[in-house]
């Protein structure tokens, strides 16, 4: 900590846009990207915090058989907004509207997005769109499960409006993103960018944006059906009005399964960053990782069926959704082939960043081998609606969607703030983070081979031991992610300057100080070299 | 092969379920074959590759190589489609009912299982069935989706409003199975559990028999008192007088009961019925009209025994003031 002194502020790259205008409205009525993308930190990681207790609550619950604290009902508007508070409010928006906002156009040497108002704009949709899904706690939280399947949510009496609502509002500024995002990349590449100079993490969000763009209208009308049903009784879903329930699943899982690559393919980019810059290499199979994102994008959309293997849908139509389902596991396997082959012959170091990587890495790869055991479709008819699968996207959404968005965060957080965290304390909460991650999770697909269905509030003496243990892991994740929050913010105050390159990077966002400029380039870069060529550039680390 | 199953898996009541086991068994063993290629290499790159020096150096390493990327994507590419076509027959089977099925009626409603059977026998919550004997299911719902689910037997169907579900099994032993209801369906969604019972043939005639005819011998208080358990009123009404997703049944009969529309009856005998048969007819101010109809559930006698056990239950309340 001595090392603290000495440290003066002229390491700061002067002028930057935390500091280039100042007070509320400065940041409320902002147009940087840089600055947008803070205002979705601040405000996921709220959304974060919230979900979080919500899962807390959860397993408490869990921790015995019976009830403890909570009623049956109380229950299940608990888990209804742990699942849409982290899918709507977190996961979708964290990677492509915080570090997507902050790093896109940096990455492809650009002044900002294509269009800054419609960024400020999906902001206040987000935060109102939030406001709506939360507002439902206050009269009744919805109680369906972020899946609102009918016709249970058209008869339930908790605002199911409220909250459908809300997520129909998140969708519009989901869609504003990936607009913005589309056009930037297309429009605003630096002279010299071409497509395959271009890094993978603007591939990965481009492909995302993709998926934003057409899918998420598909869950915006679903909605609105869905409540036209409801408050007016136009029958759609409900078979009581002439309506087929089956009908919404299909539309729900149209956009929803895409949803799910909204979630991780984000990840992905940022796992392409990371790995080759801290094996100090040139990324292995560019290409192969590029493509493979778009595959994964327009795959993605023709596998909404098998999570309606049991739903009675026809033998033909579900052979038809096992096969294409696995074939988008193959472009996310050559992906993970791909990081792994980056580090042969690199020069590996272990910041945390890095160590995330590696944590996704392992996280991930249970996380897609259990999604083959769900594309089987014999297997699927055993596992299907258990814990097994609400421990299989939990490997994926936290072991890989989080975990690639801290990977990320780490990363690039000394460029967005100009200062390092403590290397140390980031490299203990990841390790509790792993421990307790594991601890939570595991024990669920055991629950789930053995039977025990998701979303019950009360079980069977014989699942116990492993709901003892599953939520054992989930107070240790509490205390990791905690970890992670505090050493973060204290950085702010406390953190060395990391200068403009700590980790001795090659894209763009690297070249110009930490934090940066206002306009992010002083004048607009020419862009001579890929974004790995890490033997070309050699680059000079200027950290610590 | 049995190693992991015997840890693992829960017993294995159906003629299928080996089948699925012995899928479920290869994807684990090929999982863990994967974790062990990916992390065998990356454990060896991060000891081998780690930085030396105290800068990292900058070597040229190879970008890309065409033949060893075929490789692994044409055999991941291979390995899928082959479980793909295992996954598919296996799923066949267990959705190809046999020809000489026996067939069982399943209703799914809030929050009870009922079956009926070929000879007309109903069941709450317990679905007996003779061993070594294929048995369709004909599975509806009168609310929302339920999923019928028998982990012992790996079979999972879900019960829709508006069509038949069609699914079949055969148990392989005598023995008791958990049933669950696997599609989230609300408040008692993890009470709407219930008993696979299945029993030697002979057993089965006999247990259709006394179905038939259950309830003789036994003084009316009392079989109500067990159908009152079984066909699931408790999960609605409690004795003690806290209300639930239904009204408690403490003391209800011959009370004077505040209806929706404003008007107010005498729970007596025909009122009872009525509530019972024709839940919608009158519905008590307070409460939503979630009750399910027992038309078809109950037997004449069954009702009546209902009636006499929640006349006990208003006795009990005067004797205690
Ligand atoms: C899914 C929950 C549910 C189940 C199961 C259920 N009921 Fe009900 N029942 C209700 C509700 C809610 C009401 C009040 C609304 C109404 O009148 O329909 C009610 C009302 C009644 C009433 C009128 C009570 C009063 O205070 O006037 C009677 C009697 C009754 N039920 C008997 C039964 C019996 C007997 C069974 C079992 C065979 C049963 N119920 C099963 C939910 C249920
Ligand atoms: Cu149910």
């Amino acid at each position: 900590m001595s090392t603290m002194e000495g440290q003066s502020a002229s390491k700061y790259a002067e002028p930057n846009y935390l500091s280039a205008t100042r007070g509320l409205k400065s940041w409320l009525l902002t147009l940087d990207h840089k600055r947008i993308g803070l205002l979705y930190l601040i405000s996921t990681t709220v959304a974060f915090v919230i979900g979080g207790i919500f899962a807390l609550l959860i397993r408490l619950e869990l921790l015995q058989p019976g009830g403890q604290f909570m009623t049956s009902d109380q229950y299940n508007q608990v888990f209804t907004l742990h699942g849409a508070v982290m899918i709507f409010l977190f996961i979708i928006p964290a990677t492509p509207a915080i570090l997507g906002n902050f790093f896109l156009p940096m990455q492809i040497g650009a002044k900002d997005v294509a269009f800054p108002r419609l960024n400020l704009a999906s902001w206040y949709v987000y935060m109102f769109g939030a406001l709506f899904a939360l507002y439902s706690m206050h009269t009744g939280a919805a109680d369906t499960g972020w899946t609102f399947y009918t016709p249970y949510s058209t008869e339930t009496t908790t605002s199911v409006i409220s909250m459908t609502l809300g997520v129909l509002i998140l969708g519009f500024s989901s869609i504003f993103t990936g607009l913005n995002f589309i056009v930037t990349v297309h429009k605003l590449r630096a002279p010299g960018m071409t497509w395959f100079k271009t890094p993978l993490f603007v591939w990965a969000i481009y492909a995302t944006a993709i998926i934003q763009v057409l899918a998420t209208p598909v869950l915006a009308i679903t909605l609105v059906l869905l409540m036209l049903e409801r408050a007016f009784g136009i029958g759609i879903f409900d078979p009581k009005m002439g309506g087929d329930p089956v009908l919404f699943q299909h539309f729900f899982w149209f956009y929803s399964h895409p949803a799910v690559y909204i979630m991780i393919l984000p990840a992905m980019g940022i796992i392409s960053e990371v790995i080759p810059v801290f094996a100090h290499r040139r990324i292995f199979g560019y290409k192969a990782i590029a493509y493979s994102s778009l595959a994964i994008a327009f795959i993605s959309f023709l596998v909404w069926g098998h999570h309606m293997f049991v739903s009675g849908q026809s033998e033909l139509a579900a052979a038809m959704f096992s096969l294409l389902t696995f074939l988008v596991a193959i472009p996310s396997g050559i992906k993970v082939f791909n990081w792994t082959a980056t580090m042969y012959k690199g020069s590996l170091t272990f910041e945390p960043p890095m160590l995330y990587a590696l944590s996704f890495l392992f996280l991930f790869a249970i996380g897609g081998l259990t999604g083959v055991f769900l594309g089987v479709l014999a297997v699927d008819v055993h596992v299907h609606d258990t814990y097994f699968v609400v421990a299989h996207f939990h490997y994926v959404m936290v072991g890989g969607s989080v975990m690639g968005f801290l990977a990320g965060l780490h990363y690039w957080w000394p460029k967005m703030f100009g200062r390092m965290y403590s290397l140390f304390w980031a490299t203990v909460a990841l390790v509790v983070i792993f421990i307790g991650f594991n601890l939570t999770f595991f024990p669920q697909f055991i629950l789930g081979v053995r039977g025990m269905p998701r979303r019950y509030f009360d079980y069977l003496p014989k699942y116990e031991d492993l709901n003892v243990l599953s939520s054992l892991g989930g107070f240790l994740l509490l205390i990791g992610f905690g970890m992670v929050i505090v050493y973060l913010v204290l950085s702010l105050a406390r953190g060395r300057a990391a200068g403009a390159n700590p980790w001795g990077a090659a894209t763009l966002e690297w070249s110009v100080g930490s934090p940066p400029p206002p306009n992010n380039f002083e004048q607009t870069p020419e862009v001579r070299h890929g974004p790995y060529d890490f033997d070309v550039v050699k680059p000079k680390r200027t950290y610590p | 092969m049995d190693t992991t199953g015997n840890l693992i898996l829960p017993p294995s009541g159906s003629t299928y379920a080996p089948q699925v086991d012995a899928l479920l068994t290869f994807l684990t063993y090929m999982s863990l074959f994967f974790i062990v290629v990916i992390f065998g290499a990356i454990i060896y790159f991060v000891i081998r590759y780690r930085r030396r020096g105290a800068e990292p150096e900058y070597h040229r390493a190879p970008a890309h190589n065409t033949a060893l990327e075929i490789v692994w994507t044409i055999i991941p590419l291979i390995l899928v489609l082959f479980l793909f076509v295992w996954g598919f027959r296996v799923y066949m089977r267990m959705n190809v009912v046999p020809k000489d099925a026996l067939e069982i009626q399943v209703t799914a409603q809030k929050w009870f299982w009922s079956f009926t059977y070929p000879d007309g026998a109903t069941s709450v919550n317990e679905l007996v069935v003779p061993v070594g004997r294929p048995i369709k299911l004909l599975l509806s719902s009168r609310d929302v989706i339920h999923s019928f689910y028998v982990p012992d037997f790996r079979i999972k169907r879900d019960t829709l409003p508006n069509r038949y579900g069609i699914t079949w099994f055969e148990a392989t032993q005598v023995g008791e199975h958990d049933l669950f209801c696997a599609e989230y369906c609300g408040s008692k969604h993890s009470a709407m559990i219930g008993k696979v019972r299945v029993v030697s043939d002979r057993e089965y005639r006999e247990w259709l028999e006394t179905s038939a005819t259950a309830g003789e011998g036994l003084p009316p208080e009392e079989f109500g008192e067990r159908l009152y358990t079984s066909r699931g009123c408790i999960n609605c009404h409690s004795l003690d007088g806290t209300p639930g997703n239904g009204p408690s049944m403490l003391g209800v009969f011959g009370s004077r009961v505040q209806l929706t529309d404003g008007t107010s009856v005498i729970a007596d005998e025909n009122y009872v019925r009525e509530s019972i048969l024709e839940p919608q007819a009158k519905i008590v101010a307070g409460y939503q009209p979630i009750m399910p109809t027992y038309q078809t559930i109950l037997r004449d006698e069954e009702v009546n025994a209902l009636i006499a056990y929640l006349k006990t239950l208003s006795e009990q309340t005067t004797t205690g003031e």
